[in-house]
């Protein structure tokens, strides 16, 4: 904006033109953050699902010579000879990265007896093919002999395509995975969003003791990783477990398990969401049912789930999501019941054909985006319940409904405590069920794979970092987007891009991390391998949830003070400073444990992205697990589970300290 | 970071020692045990202390994915102790620098790639075995097996437990032998017989002795080395080594093209096919590339690389991808959880 196209104006605007600037700046870097760390890594990823080897065999003349070793004058073009013949037909083209196509089907006098001789070259320099391992390229023919041209085999060419698609629906233990995901995410959901229901409904609904307690119990899974039910399942379930016989028979490795465990640490998120949604209630209309006498039976059909209809939505969509991305429980107890998260890892890491394992990434991307979008669109149409007018509900003790509610809590929080609980006795165990004697043996990570100590380290490292960096940028990104005036255009983008890591599988994200970062032509290729890539994945992956706490907390500020700020000339980093943050801090701090506890416990955004130096606790449970060190993967889990109910802890105390200095404006 | 450190480490050291020869680091990949690496690292630092080597340790699928990933932009210099499968893999992609190490010529020439130069060289052979828990296949009164072929009767239905080839080298290692002992279509017949026995397919290698060892199942199908250690650990196991003859994997070591330590990567190379490399390999595998060398391993069976089936590590390169469609076609579609 030159000085010329400004119309004239007091004087006082040319502060705001300043300040306006500095925000514009902000927006600018912290959507560039969001574009780099976001946006151009899954472009990466798609470009790459699209990547398909064909194998082009218009490229490769081959000559055959006579019995007596005489060659003809010229060599025939595969490709002629296969239009001749029909060895492979258009649908056979197509191979993974690491493809290779033997040439003898293409003769059928072939015989290795004969005494016959085959030249094979290529029409250009691009063309690959192996004799035996001996790889050769180019126009310059390569003669063998009839039972060495049995080890010729030739090499696909990279090109685009669709193709990659077409394998993976006429592979059926690929595409029979995205029934067996979505089957296992709904029969969770149902689940898990029933039993929070209820346990969320004792809580707030009735006067029974504990309630502290219980709600404390009902956080705790969030403490660990996904893997540790597993883990405990195994103890429990296996085929030494204690409670093997409460199967009937059917095995723990499986459906079963999945559910078991995935309602296990799905469990918190949706008695948050429903908690929340229940306490919000209007005693007036349980006031007028009872008047109208209605049965407790239709006040609950008519008032209190539609009262939290918009709560239990929303649970079940978070619940479907956080079960169809989960890559950890399937991997410890799927056995062989596949679902797309470990297709992705098994693509990659087993196969090392990342071209597919981008097309199963596009797959699961749909589901989660589609749960994503439904849930954004139902939230839009919620509306205020609570009003000024209304009374909050106050529940009235009846000794025997209360006692029914504490025994229902008691039973959840057993599971929890339990699940938990195994697992630290199976740490402590000597040689499970062979040797019961206890032991710290289990603890001797040095000597495991994973990683060891170090790893347990990198993972407070990455955790810290995670929780500095992440909290900066996302109560940057919250306050320009929610307290700046102008650029709509530019708000809008980042918004939506604010939002979209929710709908982004952490699997998804770090494989789209190694496609855009690995690249040597990219400049931030350096670093690829270290702390830095693993804090930027974890930061962004968690970003959605970090960013509407800070808008939240920032909404409730009034716009005022930006406005007075302005009249009273004083710059908005100075207001930023002394007002916004410290009214924030409590959603700062909020944001910062948050941050800390998830990327202590993450898995799946770090999996592909982790290197020697940077090895993270939550991987080596992963590992150790998979390595059949299970024993000391229960170990490594319990650390991460004590690291973070300590960090709670200090979290919690850190608060109280905090608020009481920078909230002494609230009390009189 | 660590980028930081290495350049301040650098200038510091060469500030500190200008004048003598400065110390070359190497970055070496490798997928050998994390419990073995400061002790092959020592040994090799005897003999050449003005070589720092910098691991970068990983399972095998890992490290392979790791270097194809990195195939136009190499970070490693030197390869030791990959599955020779991968380094295969590497060679028909041009990621290999062709040197004949010093000695090679002693090594038994089923540990040396056939190239001239040779691209990789071997340096032990994990071998494939069967982990029998002694007191859960009491319990269930099941008999121990002494072939391959045992493992199809019916019962053991429920009680084998075996790496899934699409994931683990050593499943891999399994099918691609079954394949050369009984051919392809007989091949492919034990392996129908076998999966209407199998419990579940893990990922990785070595769980399934371990899982044996835990009594979490009866029979797994792993390999010796895995075996031995869970033994040594206090296991109630056996381990069988099967009367047809068995697969093995082979770890060996390349020079990585494009390395800028060329010199050192070659000094690193020539001393890792040395007797008293061999010697130290020897601790841990019972069979190594130096003849001779070998000394019984404790728990090991005896005799065990007379079961060793001349392995066509070529066959399983080429045929890998094939191999494993088909090996996902038949079985992992059908995976109903028993």
């Amino acid at each position: 904006m030159s000085v010329s196209d400004v119309a004239p104006g007091p004087r006082i605007r040319e502060k705001v033109g300043r300040d306006a600037w500095i925000q514009r700046g902000f927006i600018l870097i912290i959507a560039l953050y969001l574009i780099i760390s976001l946006a151009l890594p899954l472009y990466a990823m798609l470009s790459k699902a699209f990547e398909v080897n064909i194998y082009q065999l218009d490229q490769f003349t081959i000559a055959v010579s006579s019995e007596d070793g005489t060659f003809p004058d010229l060599p025939r073009n595969l490709a002629d000879i296969n239009a001749e013949i029909g060895v492979l037909g258009p649908d056979d083209m197509t191979a993974s990265g690491d493809g290779r196509l033997s040439l003898t089907p293409f003769f059928p006098d072939f015989s290795f007896r004969s005494p016959v001789k085959y030249r094979i070259a290529g029409v250009d320099d691009s063309a690959v093919f192996l004799v035996g391992s001996e790889r050769h390229s180019g126009k310059v023919p390569v003669e063998v002999d009839s039972n060495t041209f049995r080890k010729v085999v030739i090499r696909p060419l990279k090109a685009h395509g669709f193709q990659n698609f077409a394998r993976y629906f006429s592979t059926p233990s690929l595409f029979q995975s995205i029934g067996n995901s979505v089957m296992i995410a709904l029969v969770s959901t149902v689940i898990t969003v029933t039993l929070a229901f209820w346990f969320a409904y004792a809580i707030s609904r009735s006067c029974m003791r504990f309630k502290g307690f219980f709600r404390l119990v009902a956080m705790l899974p969030i403490l660990v990783p996904s893997l540790l039910p597993g883990i405990a399942l195994v103890y429990l379930f296996g085929n030494q477990g204690i409670l093997k016989s409460f199967l009937l028979g059917h095995s723990i490795y499986g459906p079963i398990g999945i559910v078991i465990g995935s309602v296990f640490f799905t469990f918190p998120h949706a008695m948050l969401i429903i908690g929340t949604a229940l306490s919000i209630s209007d005693a007036r209309l349980y006031e007028a049912a009872v008047s109208l006498r209605a049965s407790r039976w239709r006040t609950f059909w008519t008032v209190t789930i539609p009262g939290a209809r918009y709560g239990l939505i929303s649970a079940a969509f978070v619940v479907f999501n956080l079960v169809i991305t989960d890559f950890g429980l399937p991997k410890v107890i799927g056995g062989q019941f596949n679902v797309l998260a470990v297709d992705i890892y098994k693509q990659v890491i087993g196969q090392q054909n990342f071209e597919m394992g981008a097309v199963v990434s596009v797959i699961l991307l749909l589901p989660a985006v589609l749960a994503f979008a439904i849930d954004r669109q139902v939230q839009k149409r919620q509306i205020a319940g609570l009003t000024a007018r209304s009374v909050v509900f106050e529940p009235k003790p009846n000794r025997r409904v209360d006692l029914m509610w504490f025994g229902y809590c008691a039973v959840v929080a057993v599971f929890i405590v339990g699940i938990i609980g195994i697992c630290q006795m199976a740490a402590l165990i000597k040689f499970w069920p062979y040797d019961l004697n206890l032991s710290l043996n289990n603890y001797n990570f040095n000597r495991m794979d994973g990683g060891g100590w170090s790893a347990y380290g990198n993972s407070i490292k990455l955790g810290l970092l995670t929780a500095i960096v992440g909290t900066v940028v996302v109560f940057l990104g919250a306050y320009m987007v929610e307290k700046t005036k102008g650029f709509h255009r530019a708000r809008a983008l980042f918004q939506m891009l604010a939002m979209l890591p929710m709908a982004i599988p952490g699997m998804v994200l770090g494989l789209a991390y190694i496609f855009f970062f690995n690249n040597p032509d990219n400049p931030l290729n350096l670093i690829y391998g270290t702390m830095a890539i693993l804090v930027v994945s974890t930061v962004t992956h968690f970003y959605t949830v970090s960013h509407l706490t800070a808008v939240t907390a920032l909404k409730q500020m009034d716009v005022e003070f930006e406005s007075v700020a302005a009249s009273l000339k004083q710059p908005f980093t100075k207001l930023f400073r002394q007002v916004t943050v410290p009214v924030c801090m409590p959603a700062i701090l909020n944001i910062s444990i948050y941050l800390f506890v998830n990327a202590m416990t993450t898995v799946s955004a770090v999996v592909f992205l982790y290197s020697t130096d940077t090895a993270l606790a939550s991987v080596a449970v992963l590992n150790m697990d998979d390595a059949g060190d299970i024993a000391p993967a229960a170990a490594m889990g319990m650390m991460i589970f004590y690291t973070n109910a300590g960090a709670r802890l200090l979290h919690s105390l850190g608060s109280k300290l905090i608020l009481k200095r920078s909230e002494a404006w609230r009390r009189r | 970071m660590t980028n930081w450190k290495n350049l301040l480490s650098v200038s510091v050291l060469a500030a500190g020692i200008s004048g003598t020869a400065m110390a070359t680091e190497l970055t070496v990949y490798t997928a050998v045990e994390a419990e073995d690496l400061a002790r092959y690292a020592e040994t090799f630092n005897k003999d050449h202390p003005d070589i720092t080597i910098n691991w970068v340790r990983d399972s095998t699928g890992v490290v392979t994915a790791k270097l194809l990933a990195e195939k136009n932009n190499p970070q490693a210099d030197v390869i030791w102790g990959l599955a020779a499968t991968s380094l295969l893999l590497f060679k028909a992609e041009g990621m290999l620098e062709p040197y004949a190490p010093k000695g090679v010529e002693l090594l038994d020439k089923k540990f040396v790639d056939k190239s001239n130069p040779p691209q990789w060289v071997g340096m032990d052979a994990y071998v494939a075995a069967i982990c029998f828990n002694t007191v859960e296949a009491a319990k269930l009164n099941l008999p121990a097996p002494t072939s391959w072929k045992d493992l199809l009767d019916p019962v053991y239905s429920g009680y084998l437990i075996m790496p899934n080839p699409a994931s683990s080298g050593t499943g891999f290692l399994d099918v691609s032998s079954w394949l050369q002992l009984f051919g392809e279509e007989g091949g492919w017949k034990f392996m129908d017989a076998l999966h209407n026995n199998i419990a579940r397919y893990t990922h990785s290698g070595s769980a399934p002795c371990k899982l044996a060892a835990a009594g979490e199942i009866p029979i797994g199908i792993s390999f010796a080395f895995r075996g031995a250690k869970s033994k040594a650990a206090g296991a109630p196991i056996d381990i069988i080594v099967p009367s047809e003859g068995v697969g093995w994997e082979m770890e060996a070591s390349a020079i990585v093209a494009g390395t800028d330590n060329l010199e050192a990567a070659k000094t690193l190379l020539d001393w890792s096919i040395t007797k008293t490399a061999n010697e130290m390999y020897n601790t841990g595998y019972a069979v190594v590339a130096y003849p001779g060398v070998a000394k019984a391993v404790e728990f090991f069976p005896p005799n065990l690389s007379d079961a060793m089936i001349d392995n066509d590590f070529e066959f399983a390169a080429n045929n890998r991808t094939a191999i494993l469609e088909e090996w996902s076609r038949r079985y992992d579609g059908k995976s109903d959880p028993k």
